[in-house]
């Protein structure tokens, strides 16, 4: 196939920084990085003119195997939630869902905690694991009985894998459709205190270090749950914490006027939960950005408020939106994309997340600074419900390649 | 006061009813003005007035009622509307039509104003963007009940000439009452002073942001109160999910003869209805015709509805200025 030489790039190697640089790609792997390199007989030549050149997104923990949204925000590889229909808990769901994106996206699937995610009994993890599974995850919801999640946790180590937790208290949670606070109760909404998610974390985190097991949190919004994890870091437990945009970017005050697409699970905080999450972000305690992409219909989203179903889309938006990091100098550039790429390649195992020569060709050519507003009507992909409509952003990806393969741009 | 209004300014300039939240005190005492010469009409021996003639009226129940559904109605026809009521057993969403698509079928009907019910917080104002005409909050979810604070505060404005300084109570299942949103509203916005009682299952987090003061034991709350507004308790939550039983929780926060009594000397009693008899107010405070005042605010609902929906219908016609 083709060689591919980008000329003046900045390369953006997630481990260690950004260096100006030519990259040549050939035979699908990155094969040199370095200044004036010589273009083989008949490569295709792309002047980067300076534009950042940095390994595709690997995102953790979407719900759909989205590929058109994927390819359009730059990811190349996606840790599936097992949540699909049917759950994927029978090792012939888990090698199709990895087949579903290729050759444009990677799918690695989680493997469901549970038969039917159910939180009672353990699925067949081994043999989930054995057909593809990377991981093996509670699903939307956490497991309610301790006894099953030591269990899980158990057997899951045994087996070396890190297990996905959903970090809500489920009685605290059941029929809660916002965090309590002001605005759930001038909105009349049912609610539940934040605390519910700290709850759950400070629970799994026992339970995980008796199992002595890896343990990963999905998505983490409060800055209790934060200390917590902080805490059980700095003691040496093998645990680590993801985020979305939308939990570093938005707060409650985003379901007045009963904005359904802003209903999320788990849901909107406070403005102070807001800002913990970007310090759990600067300081390294979270270690994971992922869009959680739940692309929905209309019709699952306009409706009153508690009865909209839950989730956001957010593959097409994911790079733009966390590059607010970048911008506002929360992180260095190397940084976010370490935690958009590398960190959950790294957990997950994947090869992924380093362009150095030798790795897959799997590269994200964008601009950092150019602009663009959000536009739910025009988002790529399977959905619209995005709860950032109308918002400037900046960073725009102009080329995606998925094994030396152009696949978007 | 809308009689200080410059001349032009439309008196009460919103295309519907959704929530008593964000409107203005004069827009607020015009509402009542206009109900009270509804009520005056209302105890005449002909009760009927044609201005809503040739005017198509649904009453929209997504959630089931009888009392509500029936002044709407009864309001409606006294106007001279064609009144239709559309109940939720009988509704299509049932059959999994998305509510959507039940108000954009209700527009095609040509509705000149739509009373809507519905169980989720919010969904009232969600049917209002898709409709042509104005739509009147019946009550949603927990959220608000507007006509139901408007005839409170008219039932409170006609026995103690004002709502300004008062002191009111409003006691019992917070946490699930629009009725009970909604008047912290419209009391607060009319200067009355607000007090908040119930336990602490059924008070909703931080409810001093709407201006109220929370009290968890009934004696204190009810202490120099010149009105006290009870709050119906769904049984289903008194067998030990929010409170342990009937008996506890009228002990505890039922209004009985003699805490009215300690309250003070002239306290008005008010219920949204249905009541519990002997659960969250006893029976011979009820029935006290100079302490009570539910069967009037029966009265005034009809009273109120009809200012209501005349005021939006006529401003959807652009007579806004012909009283």
């Amino acid at each position: 196939m083709t060689a591919i030489l980008f000329r003046n790039a900045r390369i953006v190697e997630p481990a260690s920084g950004v260096t100006p640089a030519d990259l040549l790609v050939e035979d699908r792997t990155v094969s040199a990085i370095g200044p004036n390199l010589a273009a083989p007989e008949g490569a295709r030549i792309i002047d980067a003119n300076g534009r950042m050149l940095a390994p595709g997104l690997v995102d953790c923990g979407p719900f759909r195997a989205d590929v058109e949204a994927c390819a359009a925000g730059g990811i190349t590889h996606a840790i599936l939630m097992p949540d699909q229909s049917p759950p994927l808990d029978e090792p012939a769901l888990v090698e199709r869902a990895e087949r579903l994106g290729k050759p444009t996206l990677w799918v690695r699937p989680l493997a469901a905690a549970t038969q039917g995610l159910k939180g009672r009994r353990m699925a067949e993890i081994g043999l989930l694991q054995e057909a593809g599974a990377v991981g093996v995850a509670t699903g939307r919801a956490a497991i309610a009985d301790a006894a099953v999640m030591l269990r899980l946790l158990r057997y899951a180590a045994g087996l070396g894998l890190v297990t996905v937790a959903h970090a809500e208290d489920p009685g605290l949670t059941a029929g809660a459709v916002a965090t309590e606070g002001d605005y759930a109760t001038r909105l009349g909404l049912a609610a539940a205190p934040a605390i519910a998610e700290a709850m759950q974390v400070a629970r799994d985190l026992r339970l995980a270090q008796e199992a002595g097991a890896a343990i990963h949190f999905a998505c983490i919004t409060t800055a209790e749950a934060i200390a917590l994890i902080r805490a059980a870091q700095a003691q040496g437990q093998d645990v680590s914490a993801g985020t979305t945009p939308e939990a570093f970017m938005l707060n409650e005050t985003a379901v007045s006027g009963y904005r359904s697409f802003a209903r999320l699970s788990p849901p909107l905080r406070a403005e102070s939960d807001r800002l913990a999450v970007r310090d759990g972000l600067a300081d390294g305690t979270i270690t994971i950005i992922a869009s959680r992409h739940d692309p929905r219909t209309a019709e699952e989203k306009r409706q009153p408020f508690a009865d909209a179903e839950p989730g956001a889309a957010g593959a097409a938006t994911l790079l733009a939106l966390s590059l607010t990091l970048v911008h506002d100098g929360l992180l260095p550039m190397h940084r976010l994309l370490e935690l958009l790429s590398l960190a959950p390649a790294r957990r997950f195992g994947l090869e992924a997340g380093s362009l150095a020569p030798g790795k897959p060709a799997d590269l994200l050519l964008f601009r950092p600074d150019a602009p663009w507003r959000i536009d739910s009507g025009q988002l790529p992909g399977k959905g619209g419900n995005t709860p950032f409509d109308g918002l400037p952003v900046m960073g725009r990806i102009d080329m995606l390649l998925k094994g030396g393969e152009v696949v978007f741009g | 006061m809308a009689e200080t209004l410059p001349a032009g300014v439309h008196p009460f300039p919103h295309p519907h009813l959704l929530a008593i939240e964000g409107l203005q005190p004069h827009e607020i005492r015009y509402l009542l003005d206009e109900a009270d010469r509804w009520a005056e009409a209302g105890r005449q021996p002909r009760k009927h007035d044609d201005r809503l003639a040739g005017l198509t009226q649904i009453n929209a129940f997504f959630e089931s009622s009888t009392r509500t559904l029936l002044s709407f109605e009864i309001a409606g026809k006294r106007l001279g509307a064609d009144v239709v009521n559309l109940m939720a057993g009988s509704s299509s969403l049932k059959k999994g039509e998305t509510l959507l698509d039940t108000a954009l079928t209700l527009n095609a009907m040509r509705p000149d104003v739509i009373v809507i019910r519905h169980e989720s917080s919010g969904a009232v104002a969600l049917i209002a963007e898709k409709v042509g005409c104005p739509v009147l909050n019946a009550g949603d979810g927990r959220h608000e009940h507007p006509t139901q604070a408007l005839l409170d505060a008219l039932t409170i404005r006609r026995r103690k000439g004002r709502i300004a300084g008062l002191r009111v109570a409003i006691c019992g299942d917070i946490l699930h009452s629009r009725v009970a949103r909604s008047n912290f509203h419209l009391l607060t916005a009319l200067g009355a002073e607000v007090r908040a009682v119930a336990p602490p299952t059924l008070m909703p987090a931080n409810i001093e942001c709407l201006g109220v003061t929370p009290f968890h034991r009934m004696d204190a709350g009810l202490e120099g109160a010149d009105v006290v507004m009870m709050l119906r308790l769904q049984l289903e939550r008194m067998d030990g999910a929010y409170v342990p039983s009937t008996r506890e929780y009228f002990r505890h926060f039922g209004l009985t003869r003699a805490r009215l009594e300690a309250a003070g000397p002239d306290v008005l009693v008010l219920h949204p209805g249905p009541m519990n008899r002997g659960v969250e107010i006893a029976s011979d405070v009820a029935d006290d015709i100079h302490r009570s005042a539910i069967s009037e605010q029966v009265e005034m609902g009809v009273a109120v509805r009809m200012a209501c929906l005349d005021i939006l219908t006529r401003t959807r016609r652009g007579e806004w200025g012909a009283a």
